[in-house]
């Protein structure tokens, strides 16, 4: 029996094995179509970019009162989105759920692309990019802008860390296994292993590490979303003026998160052939998990606007009646119905809970949530206390502009482009993990 | 003894305004001494570096022009001074001189001007009224607070400045301000006397991507004057001074600053928000203009 069980065991780590490398394998590549509109895109935001430098933000729609605009909005959804690496590689790992387990690697590199592109924005949101040193060399530590330059920084360390160590074991099998790739990626899988020989002693030496990093980004990701947060609940602005800003934004963050781990299923499970690990069970687990995760969102939701509009005071007031029934009401409850309602309704049904509905609804909620920080940073900006007047009527409104569309769509593929670098490059599920679950199956049956 | 204590003011008053003019011909020095002058020109006395008096015509004299002082100087206030700002709305009619004398000091083009004047009203049954509204240089100021470079910053006297050679262009500081006082330089700022050293005290020359606002002219007060604004009012709605010295002045007439405030009711915006700002409004009461709308409202 137990013999059985070896053989049994060894099929299934063989198979296994040879499932997860098969997308490294040399060979004609799938997709190289999509990488060119990537670097396509990448060159119309960089000329828009080049034109900004040149110019200045005169090229933005953004002006006085209108002080920030679709790069902050972008900045903070990216910050959002890069909180999915803690929940799976943290959350979901320490609350031993075992069916995240193919979903630890894909959700790290989404957080490193994200966390890169949030750094990236907000660099092109800055009026003087050529002075960015001076964040360091004259930084203050009572500006909430140096809280999150250290939160980001050591968020996107921890990332790094934990994408890399538990890479370790993967990178020593590519090593020993892919002999028939590129020189480079060789060089890269033999470097990168360290050595790796899969002694117990160092898998308990990697377990107790990855373990200590696994407890330490949490309370970092729930910092960097809200002290991304206080970036607006700080200021003297009525429409931001909010205490629940905080939890608002991480609930928002984690549900967003949520929803593009499920795009990034489907894509990986079609492009790679691996419909066998990213299963419809793995699909309705994660349908489950987001409609939790919209619950809280939806709970914070309420919280954020029950409030100031129950009370209607003064400028507060005249802002919400603006989201509710003004000029941002149309997006408002678009982003209200199909970003957080739908995802709720559809998804408790198991038809829903399908692989192509739930692709569906999880990019709603994606453009959902880019649009609903649309909705927190513009409508507020343009609510002072003192009334906008005596200025030129085109500060009375905010359009982007094409440089302003163009650089948020760059960054969007710039950041496509990292996690499809990654995904080529590395093992896009752990293949020790899974190894490891598929024992643990085998010896508690 | 009221009324020696009033005389007493009046003549510290008479010695501070002596005390400024000395100042003002400090600055000027003899450009050469004619010998052949008329003896029907004007005189002035001057006390020279070696410490003897001498008589000198006044058509010698030249002004020698005032040079800022460095960002780096620029951080310190002036000794003993706490400078306030008073704008009686009751006298406010939107002429927008103080506007224009601003734009023209500090080389701004009429898209991002440091004064705006609003037309407010505070309910649908009161009375609209123009308010005049410049940076407010908080005691307690939110942009200062949110600011990660130290770009801006409150200085002793009260003033609250920006080094634009300093700034990342964040605008952090746009968003926290309450006032909505800065201005930012979203392109290359036009009309710019690029050759000018730059001091946050005069705020030129304005840089691209960078903040700006409202500064209280510093240049002016160190040389013992008021803000463009104040002597450009046509109807001396707008009072400076210094709060330690109990004093502000509209060009025109020299008032007690508590006396003005307690006897007006001055008040501030927004109180409630804890910003501490140093410009006081007097309600727009007993008016000598009746509220007109006026055309000038938006640059054209």
């Amino acid at each position: 029996m137990v013999e059985d069980n070896i053989i049994l065991n060894d099929q299934y780590n063989q198979k296994i094995e040879s499932d997860l490398l098969a997308h490294l394998k040399s060979g004609k590549k799938k997709g190289n179509w999509f990488i060119f509109i990537l670097i396509g895109i990448i060159l119309i935001g960089m000329y828009a970019y080049y034109r900004q430098l040149h110019y200045g933000l005169i090229v933005t729609a953004m002006r006085d009162y209108t002080s920030w605009g679709v790069y902050i909005a972008n900045f903070v959804f990216f910050v959002a989105i890069s909180l999915v690496g803690s929940l799976f590689s943290s959350i979901l790992k320490l609350s031993k759920v075992p069916w995240s387990t193919p979903l630890t690697r894909i959700s790290e590199i989404i957080a490193i692309g994200a966390i890169i592109c949030a750094i990236v924005i907000i660099i092109v949101d800055m009026g003087r990019p050529d002075r960015f040193i001076y964040v360091l060399i004259h930084g203050r530590i009572q500006s909430p802008i140096i809280w999150d330059v250290i939160i980001i920084t050591t968020y996107l360390t921890i990332s790094i860390l934990l994408l890399y160590l538990s890479l370790i074991p993967d990178l020593a099998i590519c090593r020993d296994k892919l002999t028939d790739v590129a020189a480079w990626k060789k060089w890269f899988y033999r470097v990168g292993a360290i050595n790796w020989q899969g002694t117990p002693r160092q898998f308990k030496i990697l377990h107790r590490i990855t373990y200590t990093l696994a407890v330490i980004v949490i309370p970092v990701a729930f910092a960097i979303h809200t002290v991304t947060s206080w970036l607006f609940s700080t200021t003297w602005r009525p429409g931001w003026d909010s205490t629940n800003l905080g939890p608002y934004f991480v609930s928002g963050a984690l549900m967003a998160g949520a929803a593009v781990i499920i795009v990034a299923m489907f894509f990986i499970r079609s492009t790679y052939n691996l419909k066998e690990y990213l299963n419809e069970k793995l699909f309705s687990y994660m349908g489950k998990l987001l409609v939790l995760l919209s619950l809280i969102y939806l709970y914070f939701n309420i919280n954020e606007y029950l409030g100031p509009a129950f009370k209607m005071v003064g400028v507060e007031g005249e802002h919400i009646i603006e989201l509710f029934f003004g000029s941002y009401a149309p997006m408002y409850w678009i982003v209200q119905v199909f970003g957080l309602i739908l995802p709720i309704v559809v998804l408790v049904f198991a038809w829903g809970r399908k692989p192509l509905p739930m692709l569906i609804v999880s990019i709603l909620v994606l453009l959902g949530a880019w649009v609903k920080r649309y909705l927190i940073v513009i409508p507020s900006l343009q609510h002072p206390y003192l009334p906008i007047q005596d200025v030129d009527d085109s500060y009375l409104h905010y359009i982007p502009t094409w440089e302003e569309w163009s650089i948020t769509l760059a960054s969007f593929a710039w950041c496509l482009l990292i996690i499809t670098f990654l995904i080529r490059l590395l093992p896009v599920i752990p293949i020790w993990e899974m190894k490891k679950g598929n024992e643990a199956k085998l010896i508690k049956p | 003894m009221a009324k020696n204590k009033a005389d007493q003011r009046r003549n510290f008053l008479k010695s501070s305004l002596m005390l400024g003019a000395s100042a003002i011909t400090g600055t000027a020095f003899i450009q050469g001494c004619d010998s052949g002058a008329l003896e029907t020109e004007e005189k002035v006395k001057l006390l020279t570096t070696d410490g003897t008096m001498v008589e000198v015509n006044k058509s010698s004299l030249s002004k020698v022009p005032y040079q800022p002082i460095s960002p780096k100087e620029a951080r310190k206030g002036i000794p003993g001074k706490h400078f306030v700002m008073v704008v009686d709305l009751s006298l406010c009619r939107n002429a927008r001189k103080c506007i224009k004398a601003c734009d023209h000091h500090h080389q701004l083009t009429p898209d991002r001007p440091y004064i705006k004047v609003l037309r407010m009203q505070d309910n649908k049954s009161s009375a609209p009224y123009w308010m005049p509204k410049k940076c407010f240089h908080c005691d307690n100021p939110p942009c200062v607070k949110v600011c990660p470079v130290a770009a801006t910053y409150k200085r002793s006297d009260g003033l609250v400045l920006i080094d634009n050679e300093r700034c990342i262009g964040c605008r952090f500081c746009m968003a926290a301000c309450p006032y909505s006082a800065r201005v930012f330089n979203w392109g290359e700022p036009k009309n710019q006397d690029v050759k000018h050293p730059y001091s946050p005290e005069t705020s030129i020359p304005s840089q691209v991507g960078t903040v700006e606002k409202c500064d209280f002219c510093p240049d002016m007060l160190r040389q013992n004057k008021v803000p463009h604004c104040i002597t450009s009012c046509p109807n001396g709605a707008l009072y400076f001074g210094d709060q330690n010295a109990d004093s502000v002045t509209n060009g025109s007439e020299t008032v007690r600053l508590s006396t003005l405030l307690k006897d007006k009711a001055g008040y501030r915006y927004h109180e409630e928000l804890g910003t501490e700002p140093n410009v006081y409004y007097l309600p727009p009461v007993d008016r000598l203009f009746p509220f007109k709308e006026t055309s000038e409202e938006k640059p054209s």
